[in-house]
């Protein structure tokens, strides 16, 4: 794909703004240098008016902070972990490997920090309903958990086809009370479980909160998102300072819409000495046109009510995405990932399928954890920038390069079995896995 | 802007108005089934008493359409459509026709091409403006600028939660009509259309708005008749292609024609 560059004057002035040493924390938007915005029906503008305000206040009131610490917690167990891999760091040039590890998290993974403070805050606007959408169900399942929480109904969108492969995440958010819709518009996948989320939106937007899962979509989603997920990276920083006395070199998480990685990404903005990766799915091969790898081959437009790097055709048409991992598989990203692409402070590299499978198993092996297939993603981009660390001057066993371990492996199962080829041609799970079901 | 002459839209509108009728705006999508057949629909519409013709360019994400659109611009799309084929469509109905011919599209096929190239060949297709469902006037400056260096009609969104603040700075930004959304929703065809309309509609005539069409949920020649006491103009989409989809062309002129009798101010 060729692109004719779009014009970046707003990037630029904050890129300057950024090498002059400005910070680069706490970005509120709506705009991050050319990307973010609002590009959504007017109707939905007074809800999103409506909940920045909420928002704006509530990061401010100390109750609802108390009440977000509390719940992190007595209910999600935080502070989440930091554990050295020191037998994965083998492989990975001998440098130090740390662990962030969202997987311990209740519901197993990072969604449940967003979906909690988002539903705090739907019951603060007075909402009794909130929706979502999910692709594999994850953030399905943790929005659904939130909502039995605190008493709230739930709605769920989920692509008819993704409802069929992803059987019993459909039946976990049933048990947790909520109502799964499968959606069979357009391509049935991730993006139109949004689509339909939001015309769900559109009509009930008195009663109802659109809790998107991921740090995308119009302002004020993306940087409340940010925050809500900010808590990985204070408590990484705070971590492996407590641990090795110093700054790691390397920071690396899996870049779906992006709302792990910015979390983690969000402390060390600006230790500038710490360098950022982001590792987007990669999936068949970029050369394929089977993958979501965005910024990597991306090119700005608007989707979903931002304006980011996206994979469309040269019609501005939205070209469905491709990969193992259901949690990537998007053909967006946030719009505060583009910003950080386009002035440098992260870097974004795509990770073949192949390649996060061998990382999930060598994980597994290893240090005795089941990675989510999406967190293998930036296990498998830890393994190239430790090589790459290794071969730079200096004693690779003083590098140290942190991971965000964004979800466990549980519901990937299947999928893992099925991959490594461990099923019997009879059994029950191997037509389950051929399928695509993640347990 | 030039207040001297009136653009397309708003000639069309006050041609309506002159004639002691409610301007009546239909809409189809480009490429639904074909490109022939659009324009072969919308030159029945405007013979059957449409004034305004709206074509929408089918888009893979579109979050304020209804099924029966969705499913057209699906088949559109599958049918090959692409957006270059628009200024066909536009410079075949102009070339036919004296309706007011504007483009219904989502952003990001625009900014694809780029707003000044798609400003320029929608001018010179004869097509009189652009109606913008996913852009509001935030973040609408280029578009802006662009559209009066054309002479191009922006038809912006105004809907039953704007703000009295944005009901004005969209009204404001507005050239030719303000789209007066009915009900909190998407597009679809309604047995009823929703009493906020009314309300919409007052608001954006006290915020300065010569020119407001309702749409969402309109189609029947009753609906056209209740809206037409109150608004400047109504207008269909959903009941015109599901009329194309099941009857084609003729399906299309006879609920034009019907339509159209609802149009006559009481």
């Amino acid at each position: 794909m060729t692109d004719t560059p779009q014009p970046q004057s707003v990037t630029e002035g904050a890129a300057e703004a950024f090498l002059a040493g400005g910070s680069l924390r706490h970005a509120q938007g709506p705009y991050f240098g050319a990307y973010g915005g609002r590009w959504m029906p007017e109707s939905l503008i007074a809800a999103l008016d409506e909940l920045e305000d909420t928002f704006e206040k509530a990061k401010s009131d100390p109750e609802f902070l108390a009440q977000v610490a509390e719940l992190n917690r007595t209910y999600s167990g935080r502070p989440s972990l930091l554990t050295e891999a020191r037998r994965f760091a083998e492989h990975a040039g001998g440098v130090r490997v740390f662990l962030k590890r969202e997987d311990l998290n209740h519901t197993g993974s990072h969604k449940i920090n967003n979906v909690l403070g988002q539903a705090l805050l739907a019951k603060r606007m007075g909402k009794t309903r909130v929706i979502a959408e999910t692709g594999a169900g994850q953030h399905g399942v943790a929005s659904a958990t939130a909502a039995a929480l605190l008493g709230l109904e739930c709605v769920v969108y989920m692509g008819a086809e993704d409802c069929r492969r992803q059987a019993l995440n459909v039946a976990r958010m049933q048990l947790l009370g909520a109502e799964v819709i499968p959606v069979t518009n357009g391509s049935q996948t991730l993006k139109d479980a949004i689509n339909d989320a939001l015309r769900d939106w559109v009509a009930n937007v008195q009663t109802t909160h659109y809790l998107l899962g991921t740090a995308a979509g119009a302002h004020p989603f993306p940087a409340m998102v940010r925050y809500f997920h900010e808590v990985i990276g204070e408590e990484a920083r705070e971590q492996i300072l407590s641990a090795t006395g110093r700054l790691p070199d390397a920071v690396c998480a899996c870049i779906g819409g992006g709302s792990n990685a910015i979390g983690i990404f969000h402390g060390f903005l600006d230790d500038r000495e710490v360098a950022l990766y982001g590792f987007e799915a990669g999936g068949d091969g970029v050369d394929t046109g089977r993958h979501a790898a965005t910024i990597t081959l991306g090119r700005p437009g608007v989707l979903h009510g931002a304006r980011s790097y996206l994979m469309q055709d040269d019609d501005g048409q939205t070209i469905e995405s491709h990969s193992i991992s259901a949690g990537l598989d998007y053909p967006g990203v946030g719009p505060e990932h583009a910003f950080l692409a386009d002035i440098g402070r992260a870097s974004y590299e795509p990770i073949t399928d192949a390649e996060a499978m061998e990382a999930f198993r060598l994980l597994c092996r290893t240090e005795g954890i089941i990675p989510a297939i999406e967190s293998a993603h930036a296990l498998a981009g830890a393994l190239k920038v430790g090589q790459r660390l290794a071969a730079e001057p200096g004693d690779p066993a003083e590098k140290i390069i942190v991971v965000n371990l964004s979800g466990r492996g549980d519901k990937d199962v299947a999928t893992a079995a099925e991959w490594f080829d461990l099923l019997p041609e009879d059994s029950a799970e191997a037509e389950i896995g051929a399928e695509g079901e993640q347990l | 802007m030039s207040t001297e002459t009136l653009s397309k839209s708003a000639a069309a509108i006050e041609r309506a108005r002159a004639q002691g009728r409610t301007a009546l705006v239909g809409y189809l999508p480009a490429g639904f089934p074909d490109v022939q057949t659009t324009i072969d629909a919308a030159v029945a519409m405007a013979e059957n008493g449409v004034d305004l013709i709206e074509i929408g360019i089918p888009y893979s994400d579109p979050v304020m359409d209804g099924t029966v659109i969705q499913e057209a611009t699906v088949e559109a799309l599958r049918n090959g459509f692409t957006v270059r084929q628009i200024f066909d469509v536009v410079a075949g109905i102009t070339s036919r026709t004296d309706a007011a011919v504007l483009v219904m599209t989502y952003w990001n096929p625009v900014m694809r091409m780029g707003v000044r190239e798609f400003a320029s060949r929608l001018a010179e297709a004869g097509g009189a403006g652009l109606i913008t469902p996913d852009l509001i006037p935030d973040e609408a400056a280029e578009w802006l600028a662009v559209s009066d260096e054309f002479g191009l009609d922006r038809v912006f969104l105004v809907a039953p939660s704007s703000s009295p603040e944005r009901m004005q700075s969209t009204v404001d930004a507005t050239r030719g009509f303000v789209y007066a959304v009915s009900i909190m929703g998407i597009t679809g065809a309604r047995s009823s259309v929703s009493s906020a309309a009314r309300e919409v509609v007052a608001a954006a005539h006290r915020a300065g708005a010569e020119r407001a069409c309702v749409g969402l949920g309109v189609s029947t020649a009753e609906h056209v008749r209740e809206i037409g006491a109150y608004a400047d103009g109504v207008i269909v989409g959903t009941a015109l292609v599901a009329a194309l989809r099941d009857g084609g062309v003729e399906a299309v002129a006879a609920l034009a024609k019907d339509l159209s009798t609802g149009t006559p101010k009481g």
